[in-house]
């Protein structure tokens, strides 16, 4: 038995020696061996034969051989491996990357989704209304009467005499107070129109109206609201101010400012050296307007407020021509 | 002008240019001050810039602010010591000139430089609106700066020769110390519910209250020397409704001249031209108390009286610019007699206007009623500085002050005797509104914690007259002054006091007692996600205008009767290609390939999911689906390594409408190609149908589409109906486990005809509702020489049950069951 375990031993290294970096055929002498038929096996079996005051000393010797098999074929495993890697040509790991193909959201939208998602999160439902506008809800039920010098010929864009291209999203105010009692709070995106065309002004563009209406709604509210937003939007160091200002539907009304996103307030350029940059107009809801949704001004009170989307990414990514917006130029829609 | 309409226009917006931005544009107004003359009024112990900030935050916002002449900085006053001809040039002579302190050697062309006298000089850095003054030598001669003209400074017309000063100038000064025009002007937006600031005391009243000052009014003493004013005119008022008070004063025997310095430089510094000692009169007026005047020639007023009457439909009326002009029925016409002589608040007429040989003036203070002016000058196209105070409320009761103040200073600048008392035709006296004012109102309303007597203190520094009326001070009784006409309301009292107490001053609150968030309602969502999703799978997302040209349409090559051409026309249009609100979206996106074809962008993909704008019978508003469409061309890939010869083609419109479709979970759609619109190639396009209903199509663009935009290459377009998709979506599945037993996959290779669509036999393997059958794919379509005519199409089926393991004998079974079925179906064999 010894013997024949020696042999075994030899026999098995000589063979792995000569199979180089095969994994194949080191794979089939491994079977010939140590598998559930090979050799190590059939002398196992013969260990029945083994009279019995040997058979102990005899198991012995066959698990050492076992062992030692294993070992031989491990190694030998390790040595091709080596070998094998030896012989590879590595890659150009500098090779182009092949990139999965994907496109952008254009600037526009992910600056009103973004807005939507901050008013949202404050408990602003989204609404939308239809932009081809009745002159009603564009003017008139929102305290500006016919004679109001912003419902002249160049600054509206008009379908008929009574209905409009919604020069503004604060119809949808009107519209979600004749539909809903208070308490309200929505905010409402869309397209926009006027009859306007430079550097700084499309024919077409983008607002987001929001609207505020309860019990007790107060101008303190409106500016933690808007506050808040602008620490979401701009980050929360960004310095603000509420300016008094004018609207036909709110009394009183504020423009707010925020401190310049390129000088920090110091003055540039963009900012006209004031420090300040307007980004959106707001106000507590005017009496009159109440008037025409039936709600009692003694009983509610209530702010609205709006702003122009691409101003606002003008701002966030520093862009200078509106026009860019609808170009749609892809290396332009690729920045964002 | 003093006013300018709208404002300067910046790459970006800064703080207070009301445009698109506000709430609503409004037609904004730029009020200019003169710091010197506001000085008159009020007495504020502010720099310029800080009063600007505090007018800023009180509502009149600062927009400007600049020297009048900052080039005057570097010109001084000097007086010319000796004068020697130049060695070189017989025209030009070398003047030592001095400070006082220092000499200057300056060359000299101008014929009158004498010894002794006074003038201005240009040092070295004076940017004069002719140009920069710099150290020079002329002809040889080294000149240190240049003696000045009036013209050279931009301060009047005279260049015979260098501007001689007076000789009790002060040597040594800055030019416009010396003359006395040293100034600051603001420009200050004036909101249009503040028409009461469109004037220096308007101004004044709002600095007094912001410093804690008072106003000093200015003086209006008439010395009246001439017989009674009724006994030479009349004023009568047909209207009373358009011109509800007319005031009127005589001055007979003026002398008609140029206006004196003080004058002369107070209506400069606000940018108008100086016109004449009468007309400049007014004009000062109105920029000091914010009452536009008229002066009118009495001599030329046909029967020496004024009525003031509606214009009658017809008639036309030549104002003094010259311009004959159609009145429109129901303007406020101001007439003598006989006829006309001026546009009631608007512009007076040629035939009455001031001339140099005038000699008695009739002089017009008025209130007009706004909405009457706003209209007429709306329709006239015509806005004057008169037109602008009165379509934004003047003070009816301040037509007396201003009718005074004008015949006091005509007769100091130009002489002449005033006629005793004045005519005041005012049938309705105003009468100031009451207010109530509840102080815990107002404070809930704001958020403010002020008391009544705070309230009060704000409320009377811009002469509001206030009672209290409760003992708690819980109640104030408010008249707001003649000039605040906007102010009607107690809400109106609420906001002056948010305004002047500060708006910083209000506390933030926050009226969220939980942050309960309010998610997008589900077609929202779906427009977001599937733009994400777009954007995922490889396209630009788009925003075209929404109105484009009715051409544009017609270009995709619908027949006349296609109802996409029934569009909704703007009435007014900036130019035909905005003309008409869009029905498709499709030739936004074909542009959009073009002008990046142009900009050698070659891979195009790009998506616009939006509202197009159907018009619907007997409705006012539109009907405002929204689709989604999307365009690809060229490579595959985006890298250059990768996309060589792989350009996009059919199967890539359709594999994203399909993806689209998964968005949806919409199952079962069905590609034909059939019903398809003219924009689309018909022998490469589809129309997708959900049961009978087509919900949109795709495919190659229509040859003839791409030469009408102007495509140098083949676009795949995509179109569907969104809203349609919307509804249609199936619900989404609960989880019911993965699958526990083995699949089973069995292929089947047909040979077909080329023209068997290869959609059809796997719709027909899955009819067959095997239940062993889990699903069934195409993996593979071949074609060679060797098969000819036909095809070869490959299908994988894949069987599973889900209960146990399947043997082979028993889907064996199945499977040639099926290969028969589909062999006698289509009659085709197998490969």
């Amino acid at each position: 038995m010894k013997e024949a375990v020696q042999n075994l031993l030899d026999t098995a290294s000589s063979e792995v020696s000569g199979l180089g970096d095969d994994p194949k055929a080191l794979d089939q002498a491994r079977v010939k061996f140590l598998g559930r038929k090979g050799e190590l096996a059939q002398l196992f079996k013969e260990l029945g034969r083994v009279p019995e005051q040997e058979r102990r000393e005899a198991g012995r010797i066959l698990n050492e051989a076992k062992a030692k098999l294993e070992a031989i074929f491990s190694d030998a495993l390790e040595d091709s491996r080596k070998l094998a890697a030896g012989k590879r040509e590595p890659i150009d790991v500098t090779v182009p990357g092949r990139v999965p193909r994907r496109g952008r959201l254009h600037p526009i939208t992910q600056v009103a989704l973004e807005i939507t998602r901050i008013f949202n999160w404050l408990g602003f439902e989204t609404v939308e209304g239809p932009e081809i506008e009745l002159d009603y809800y564009n003017f008139e039920a929102l305290n500006i009467p016919k004679d109001h010098p912003a419902r002249e010929m160049q600054d509206t864009f008009y379908i008929s005499e009574d209905v409009v291209l919604r020069t503004h999203t604060s119809p949808i105010q009107i519209r979600t107070m004749e539909k809903r009692r208070p308490p309200i709070r929505v905010i409402a995106p869309g397209r926009t129109y006027r009859c306007d065309s430079d550097v700084t002004h499309t024919p077409m563009f983008h607002q987001v109206e929001g609207l505020m209406v309860g019990k007790g709604v107060s101008f303190g509210d409106l500016k933690g609201v808007l506050t808040t937003f602008v620490h979401q939007m701009f980050g929360p160091d960004v310095g603000l101010r509420f300016r008094p200002s004018f609207f036909p539907f709110t009394e009183p009304s504020a423009e707010v400012d925020i401190q310049c996103v390129m000088c920090r307030g110091q003055g540039c350029r963009v900012c006209s050296q004031t420090g300040w940059l307007e980004i959106l107009g707001s106000g507590m809801v005017d009496p009159e307007v109440y008037k025409y949704v039936g709600y009692d001004p003694e009983e509610v009170t209530g702010f609205a407020f709006g702003m122009g989307i691409e101003r606002i990414a003008m701002l966030k990514f520093g862009i200078d021509d509106l026009r860019l917006f609808f170009e749609n130029d892809l290396r332009f829609l690729n920045h964002f | 002008m003093q006013m300018h309409v709208g404002s300067r226009h910046g790459e970006t917006r800064p703080a207070g240019k009301r445009e698109v931005n506000s709430l609503i544009t409004l037609t904004g107004i730029q009020m200019l001050i003169s710091l010197n003359w506001l000085g008159e009024y009020v007495n504020c112990p502010l720099t310029p810039q800080e009063l600007g900030d505090r007018l800023t935050m009180a509502g009149l916002e600062l927009e400007a602010l600049w020297h009048r002449y900052p080039y005057l900085k570097n010109v001084i006053t000097v007086r010319i010591e000796t004068v020697e001809p130049h060695p070189n040039a017989d025209r030009l002579s070398i003047c030592s000139v001095s400070n006082g302190s220092k000499m200057y050697k300056v060359v000299c062309g101008a014929p009158n430089v004498r010894n002794g006298e006074i003038a201005p000089l240009a040092t070295e850095g004076a940017e004069l609106p002719g140009g920069n003054v710099c150290e020079a030598v002329v002809r040889g001669e080294s000149s240190e700066g240049m003696l000045c003209s009036e013209k050279e400074l931009g301060l009047g017309d005279d260049q015979s020769g260098i501007w001689v000063l007076p000789a009790d100038t002060p040597v040594g000064v800055s030019l416009d110390t010396a003359l006395g025009i040293d100034d600051m002007l603001m420009g200050i937006g004036i909101t249009p519910n503040r028409g009461d600031c469109l004037s220096m005391i308007g101004i004044a009243r709002e600095v007094a209250a912001t410093c804690g000052k008072s106003v000093k009014y200015p003086a209006t003493y008439v010395e009246e020397t001439g017989p009674p004013i009724e006994e030479s005119t009349s004023v009568t008022i047909d209207d009373p409704e358009g011109c509800p008070r007319y005031s009127a004063r005589l001055i007979r025997g003026v002398k008609i001249g140029p206006s004196p310095d003080w004058l002369k430089s107070r209506v400069e510094a606000v940018g108008m031209r100086s016109i004449n000692n009468i007309v400049d009169v007014t004009n000062f007026i109105m920029i000091e108390l914010g009452q536009p005047l008229h002066a009118f020639d009495f001599n030329r007023l046909r029967e020496n009286r004024i009525v003031v009457r509606k214009a009658a439909a017809g008639e036309k009326f030549t104002t003094l610019d010259g311009a004959e002009r159609d009145l429109p029925e129901g303007a406020v016409m101001i007439c003598d007699g006989v006829g006309p002589v001026a546009i009631g608040g608007i512009m007076g007429g040629l035939n009455s206007e001031i001339s140099p040989d005038t000699v008695d003036v009739l002089i017009e203070s008025a209130y007009f009623q706004p909405n009457s002016i706003r209209k007429t000058s709306r329709r006239l196209g015509l806005k004057t500085e008169s037109s602008y105070r009165f379509e934004r409320g003047t003070d009816p009761e301040g037509v007396i002050r201003a009718l005074d103040r004008a015949a006091m200073l005509m007769r100091d600048v130009a002489g002449g005797e005033v006629a005793a008392g004045s005519i005041d035709v005012y049938p309705t006296p105003h009468t100031a509104p009451v207010l109530t004012l509840r102080v815990d109102s107002v404070n809930s309303f704001l958020g403010t914690s002020l008391t009544g007597p705070e309230m009060r203190k704000i409320l009377e520094s811009i002469e509001m007259r206030v009672d209290q009326i409760d003992d708690e001070g819980k109640n104030l009784r408010v008249v707001p002054p003649s000039f605040r006409g906007d102010i009607t309301r107690e809400v109106d009292l609420a906001e002056e006091v948010a305004r002047l107490a500060g708006y910083d001053s209000i506390p933030v609150t926050s009226p969220m007692a939980v942050n309960e968030s309010a998610p997008l309602d589900p077609h929202q969502k779906a427009r977001r996600d599937l733009k994400r999703m777009l954007a995922g799978a490889g396209f630009f997302e788009v925003i075209n205008y929404s109105f484009i040209s009715q051409e544009g349409i017609k270009k995709l090559g619908f027949p006349e009767s296609d109802p996409l051409l029934e569009t909704i026309r703007v009435m007014n249009p900036l130019s035909d290609e905005q003309s008409v609100m869009r029905t498709s979206l499709m030739p936004g996106l074909l542009q959009n390939a073009r002008y990046n074809f142009d900009r050698r962008n070659e891979n195009v993909w790009i998506f616009e999911l939006s509202k197009v704008f159907l018009p619907r019978k007997g409705e006012l508003l539109a009907n405002e689906p929204h689709h989604v469409a999307g365009l690809v061309a060229g490579a595959r890939s985006g890298q250059l390594i990768y996309s060589s010869g792989d350009e996009v083609d059919y199967t890539d419109v359709k594999g994203i409408v399909e993806s689209i479709l998964g968005f949806f979970r919409i199952e079962g759609a069905r590609f034909r190609a059939e019903e398809l619109p003219p924009w689309l190639d018909p022998y490469s396009s589809a129309s997708v149908y959900i049961g009978a209903e087509r919900v949109g199509e795709l495919g190659r663009a229509h040859q003839e589409v791409e030469e009408a935009f102007d495509l140098r290459r083949p676009v795949f377009l995509f179109r569907l109906d969104f809203d349609r998709l919307f509804a249609l979506s199936g619900p989404s599945q609960f989880f019911e486990g993965l699958p526990k037993f083995p699949a089973v996959v069995r292929d089947m290779a047909l040979i077909a005809a080329q023209n068997l669509p290869v959609e059809e036999p796997l719709d027909y393997i899955s009819s067959l509702n095997e239940p062993l059958l889990e699903s069934v794919e195409i993996f593979d379509i071949f074609r060679s020489e060797q098969l000819g005519d036909k095809k070869s199409v490959g299908y994988r089926l894949t069987y599973r049950a889900a209960d146990r393991s399947l043997t082979d004998e028993e889907i064996n079974t199945v499977h040639e069951r099926m290969v028969k079925k589909v062999v006698e179906k289509f009659g085709v064999s197998l490969r």
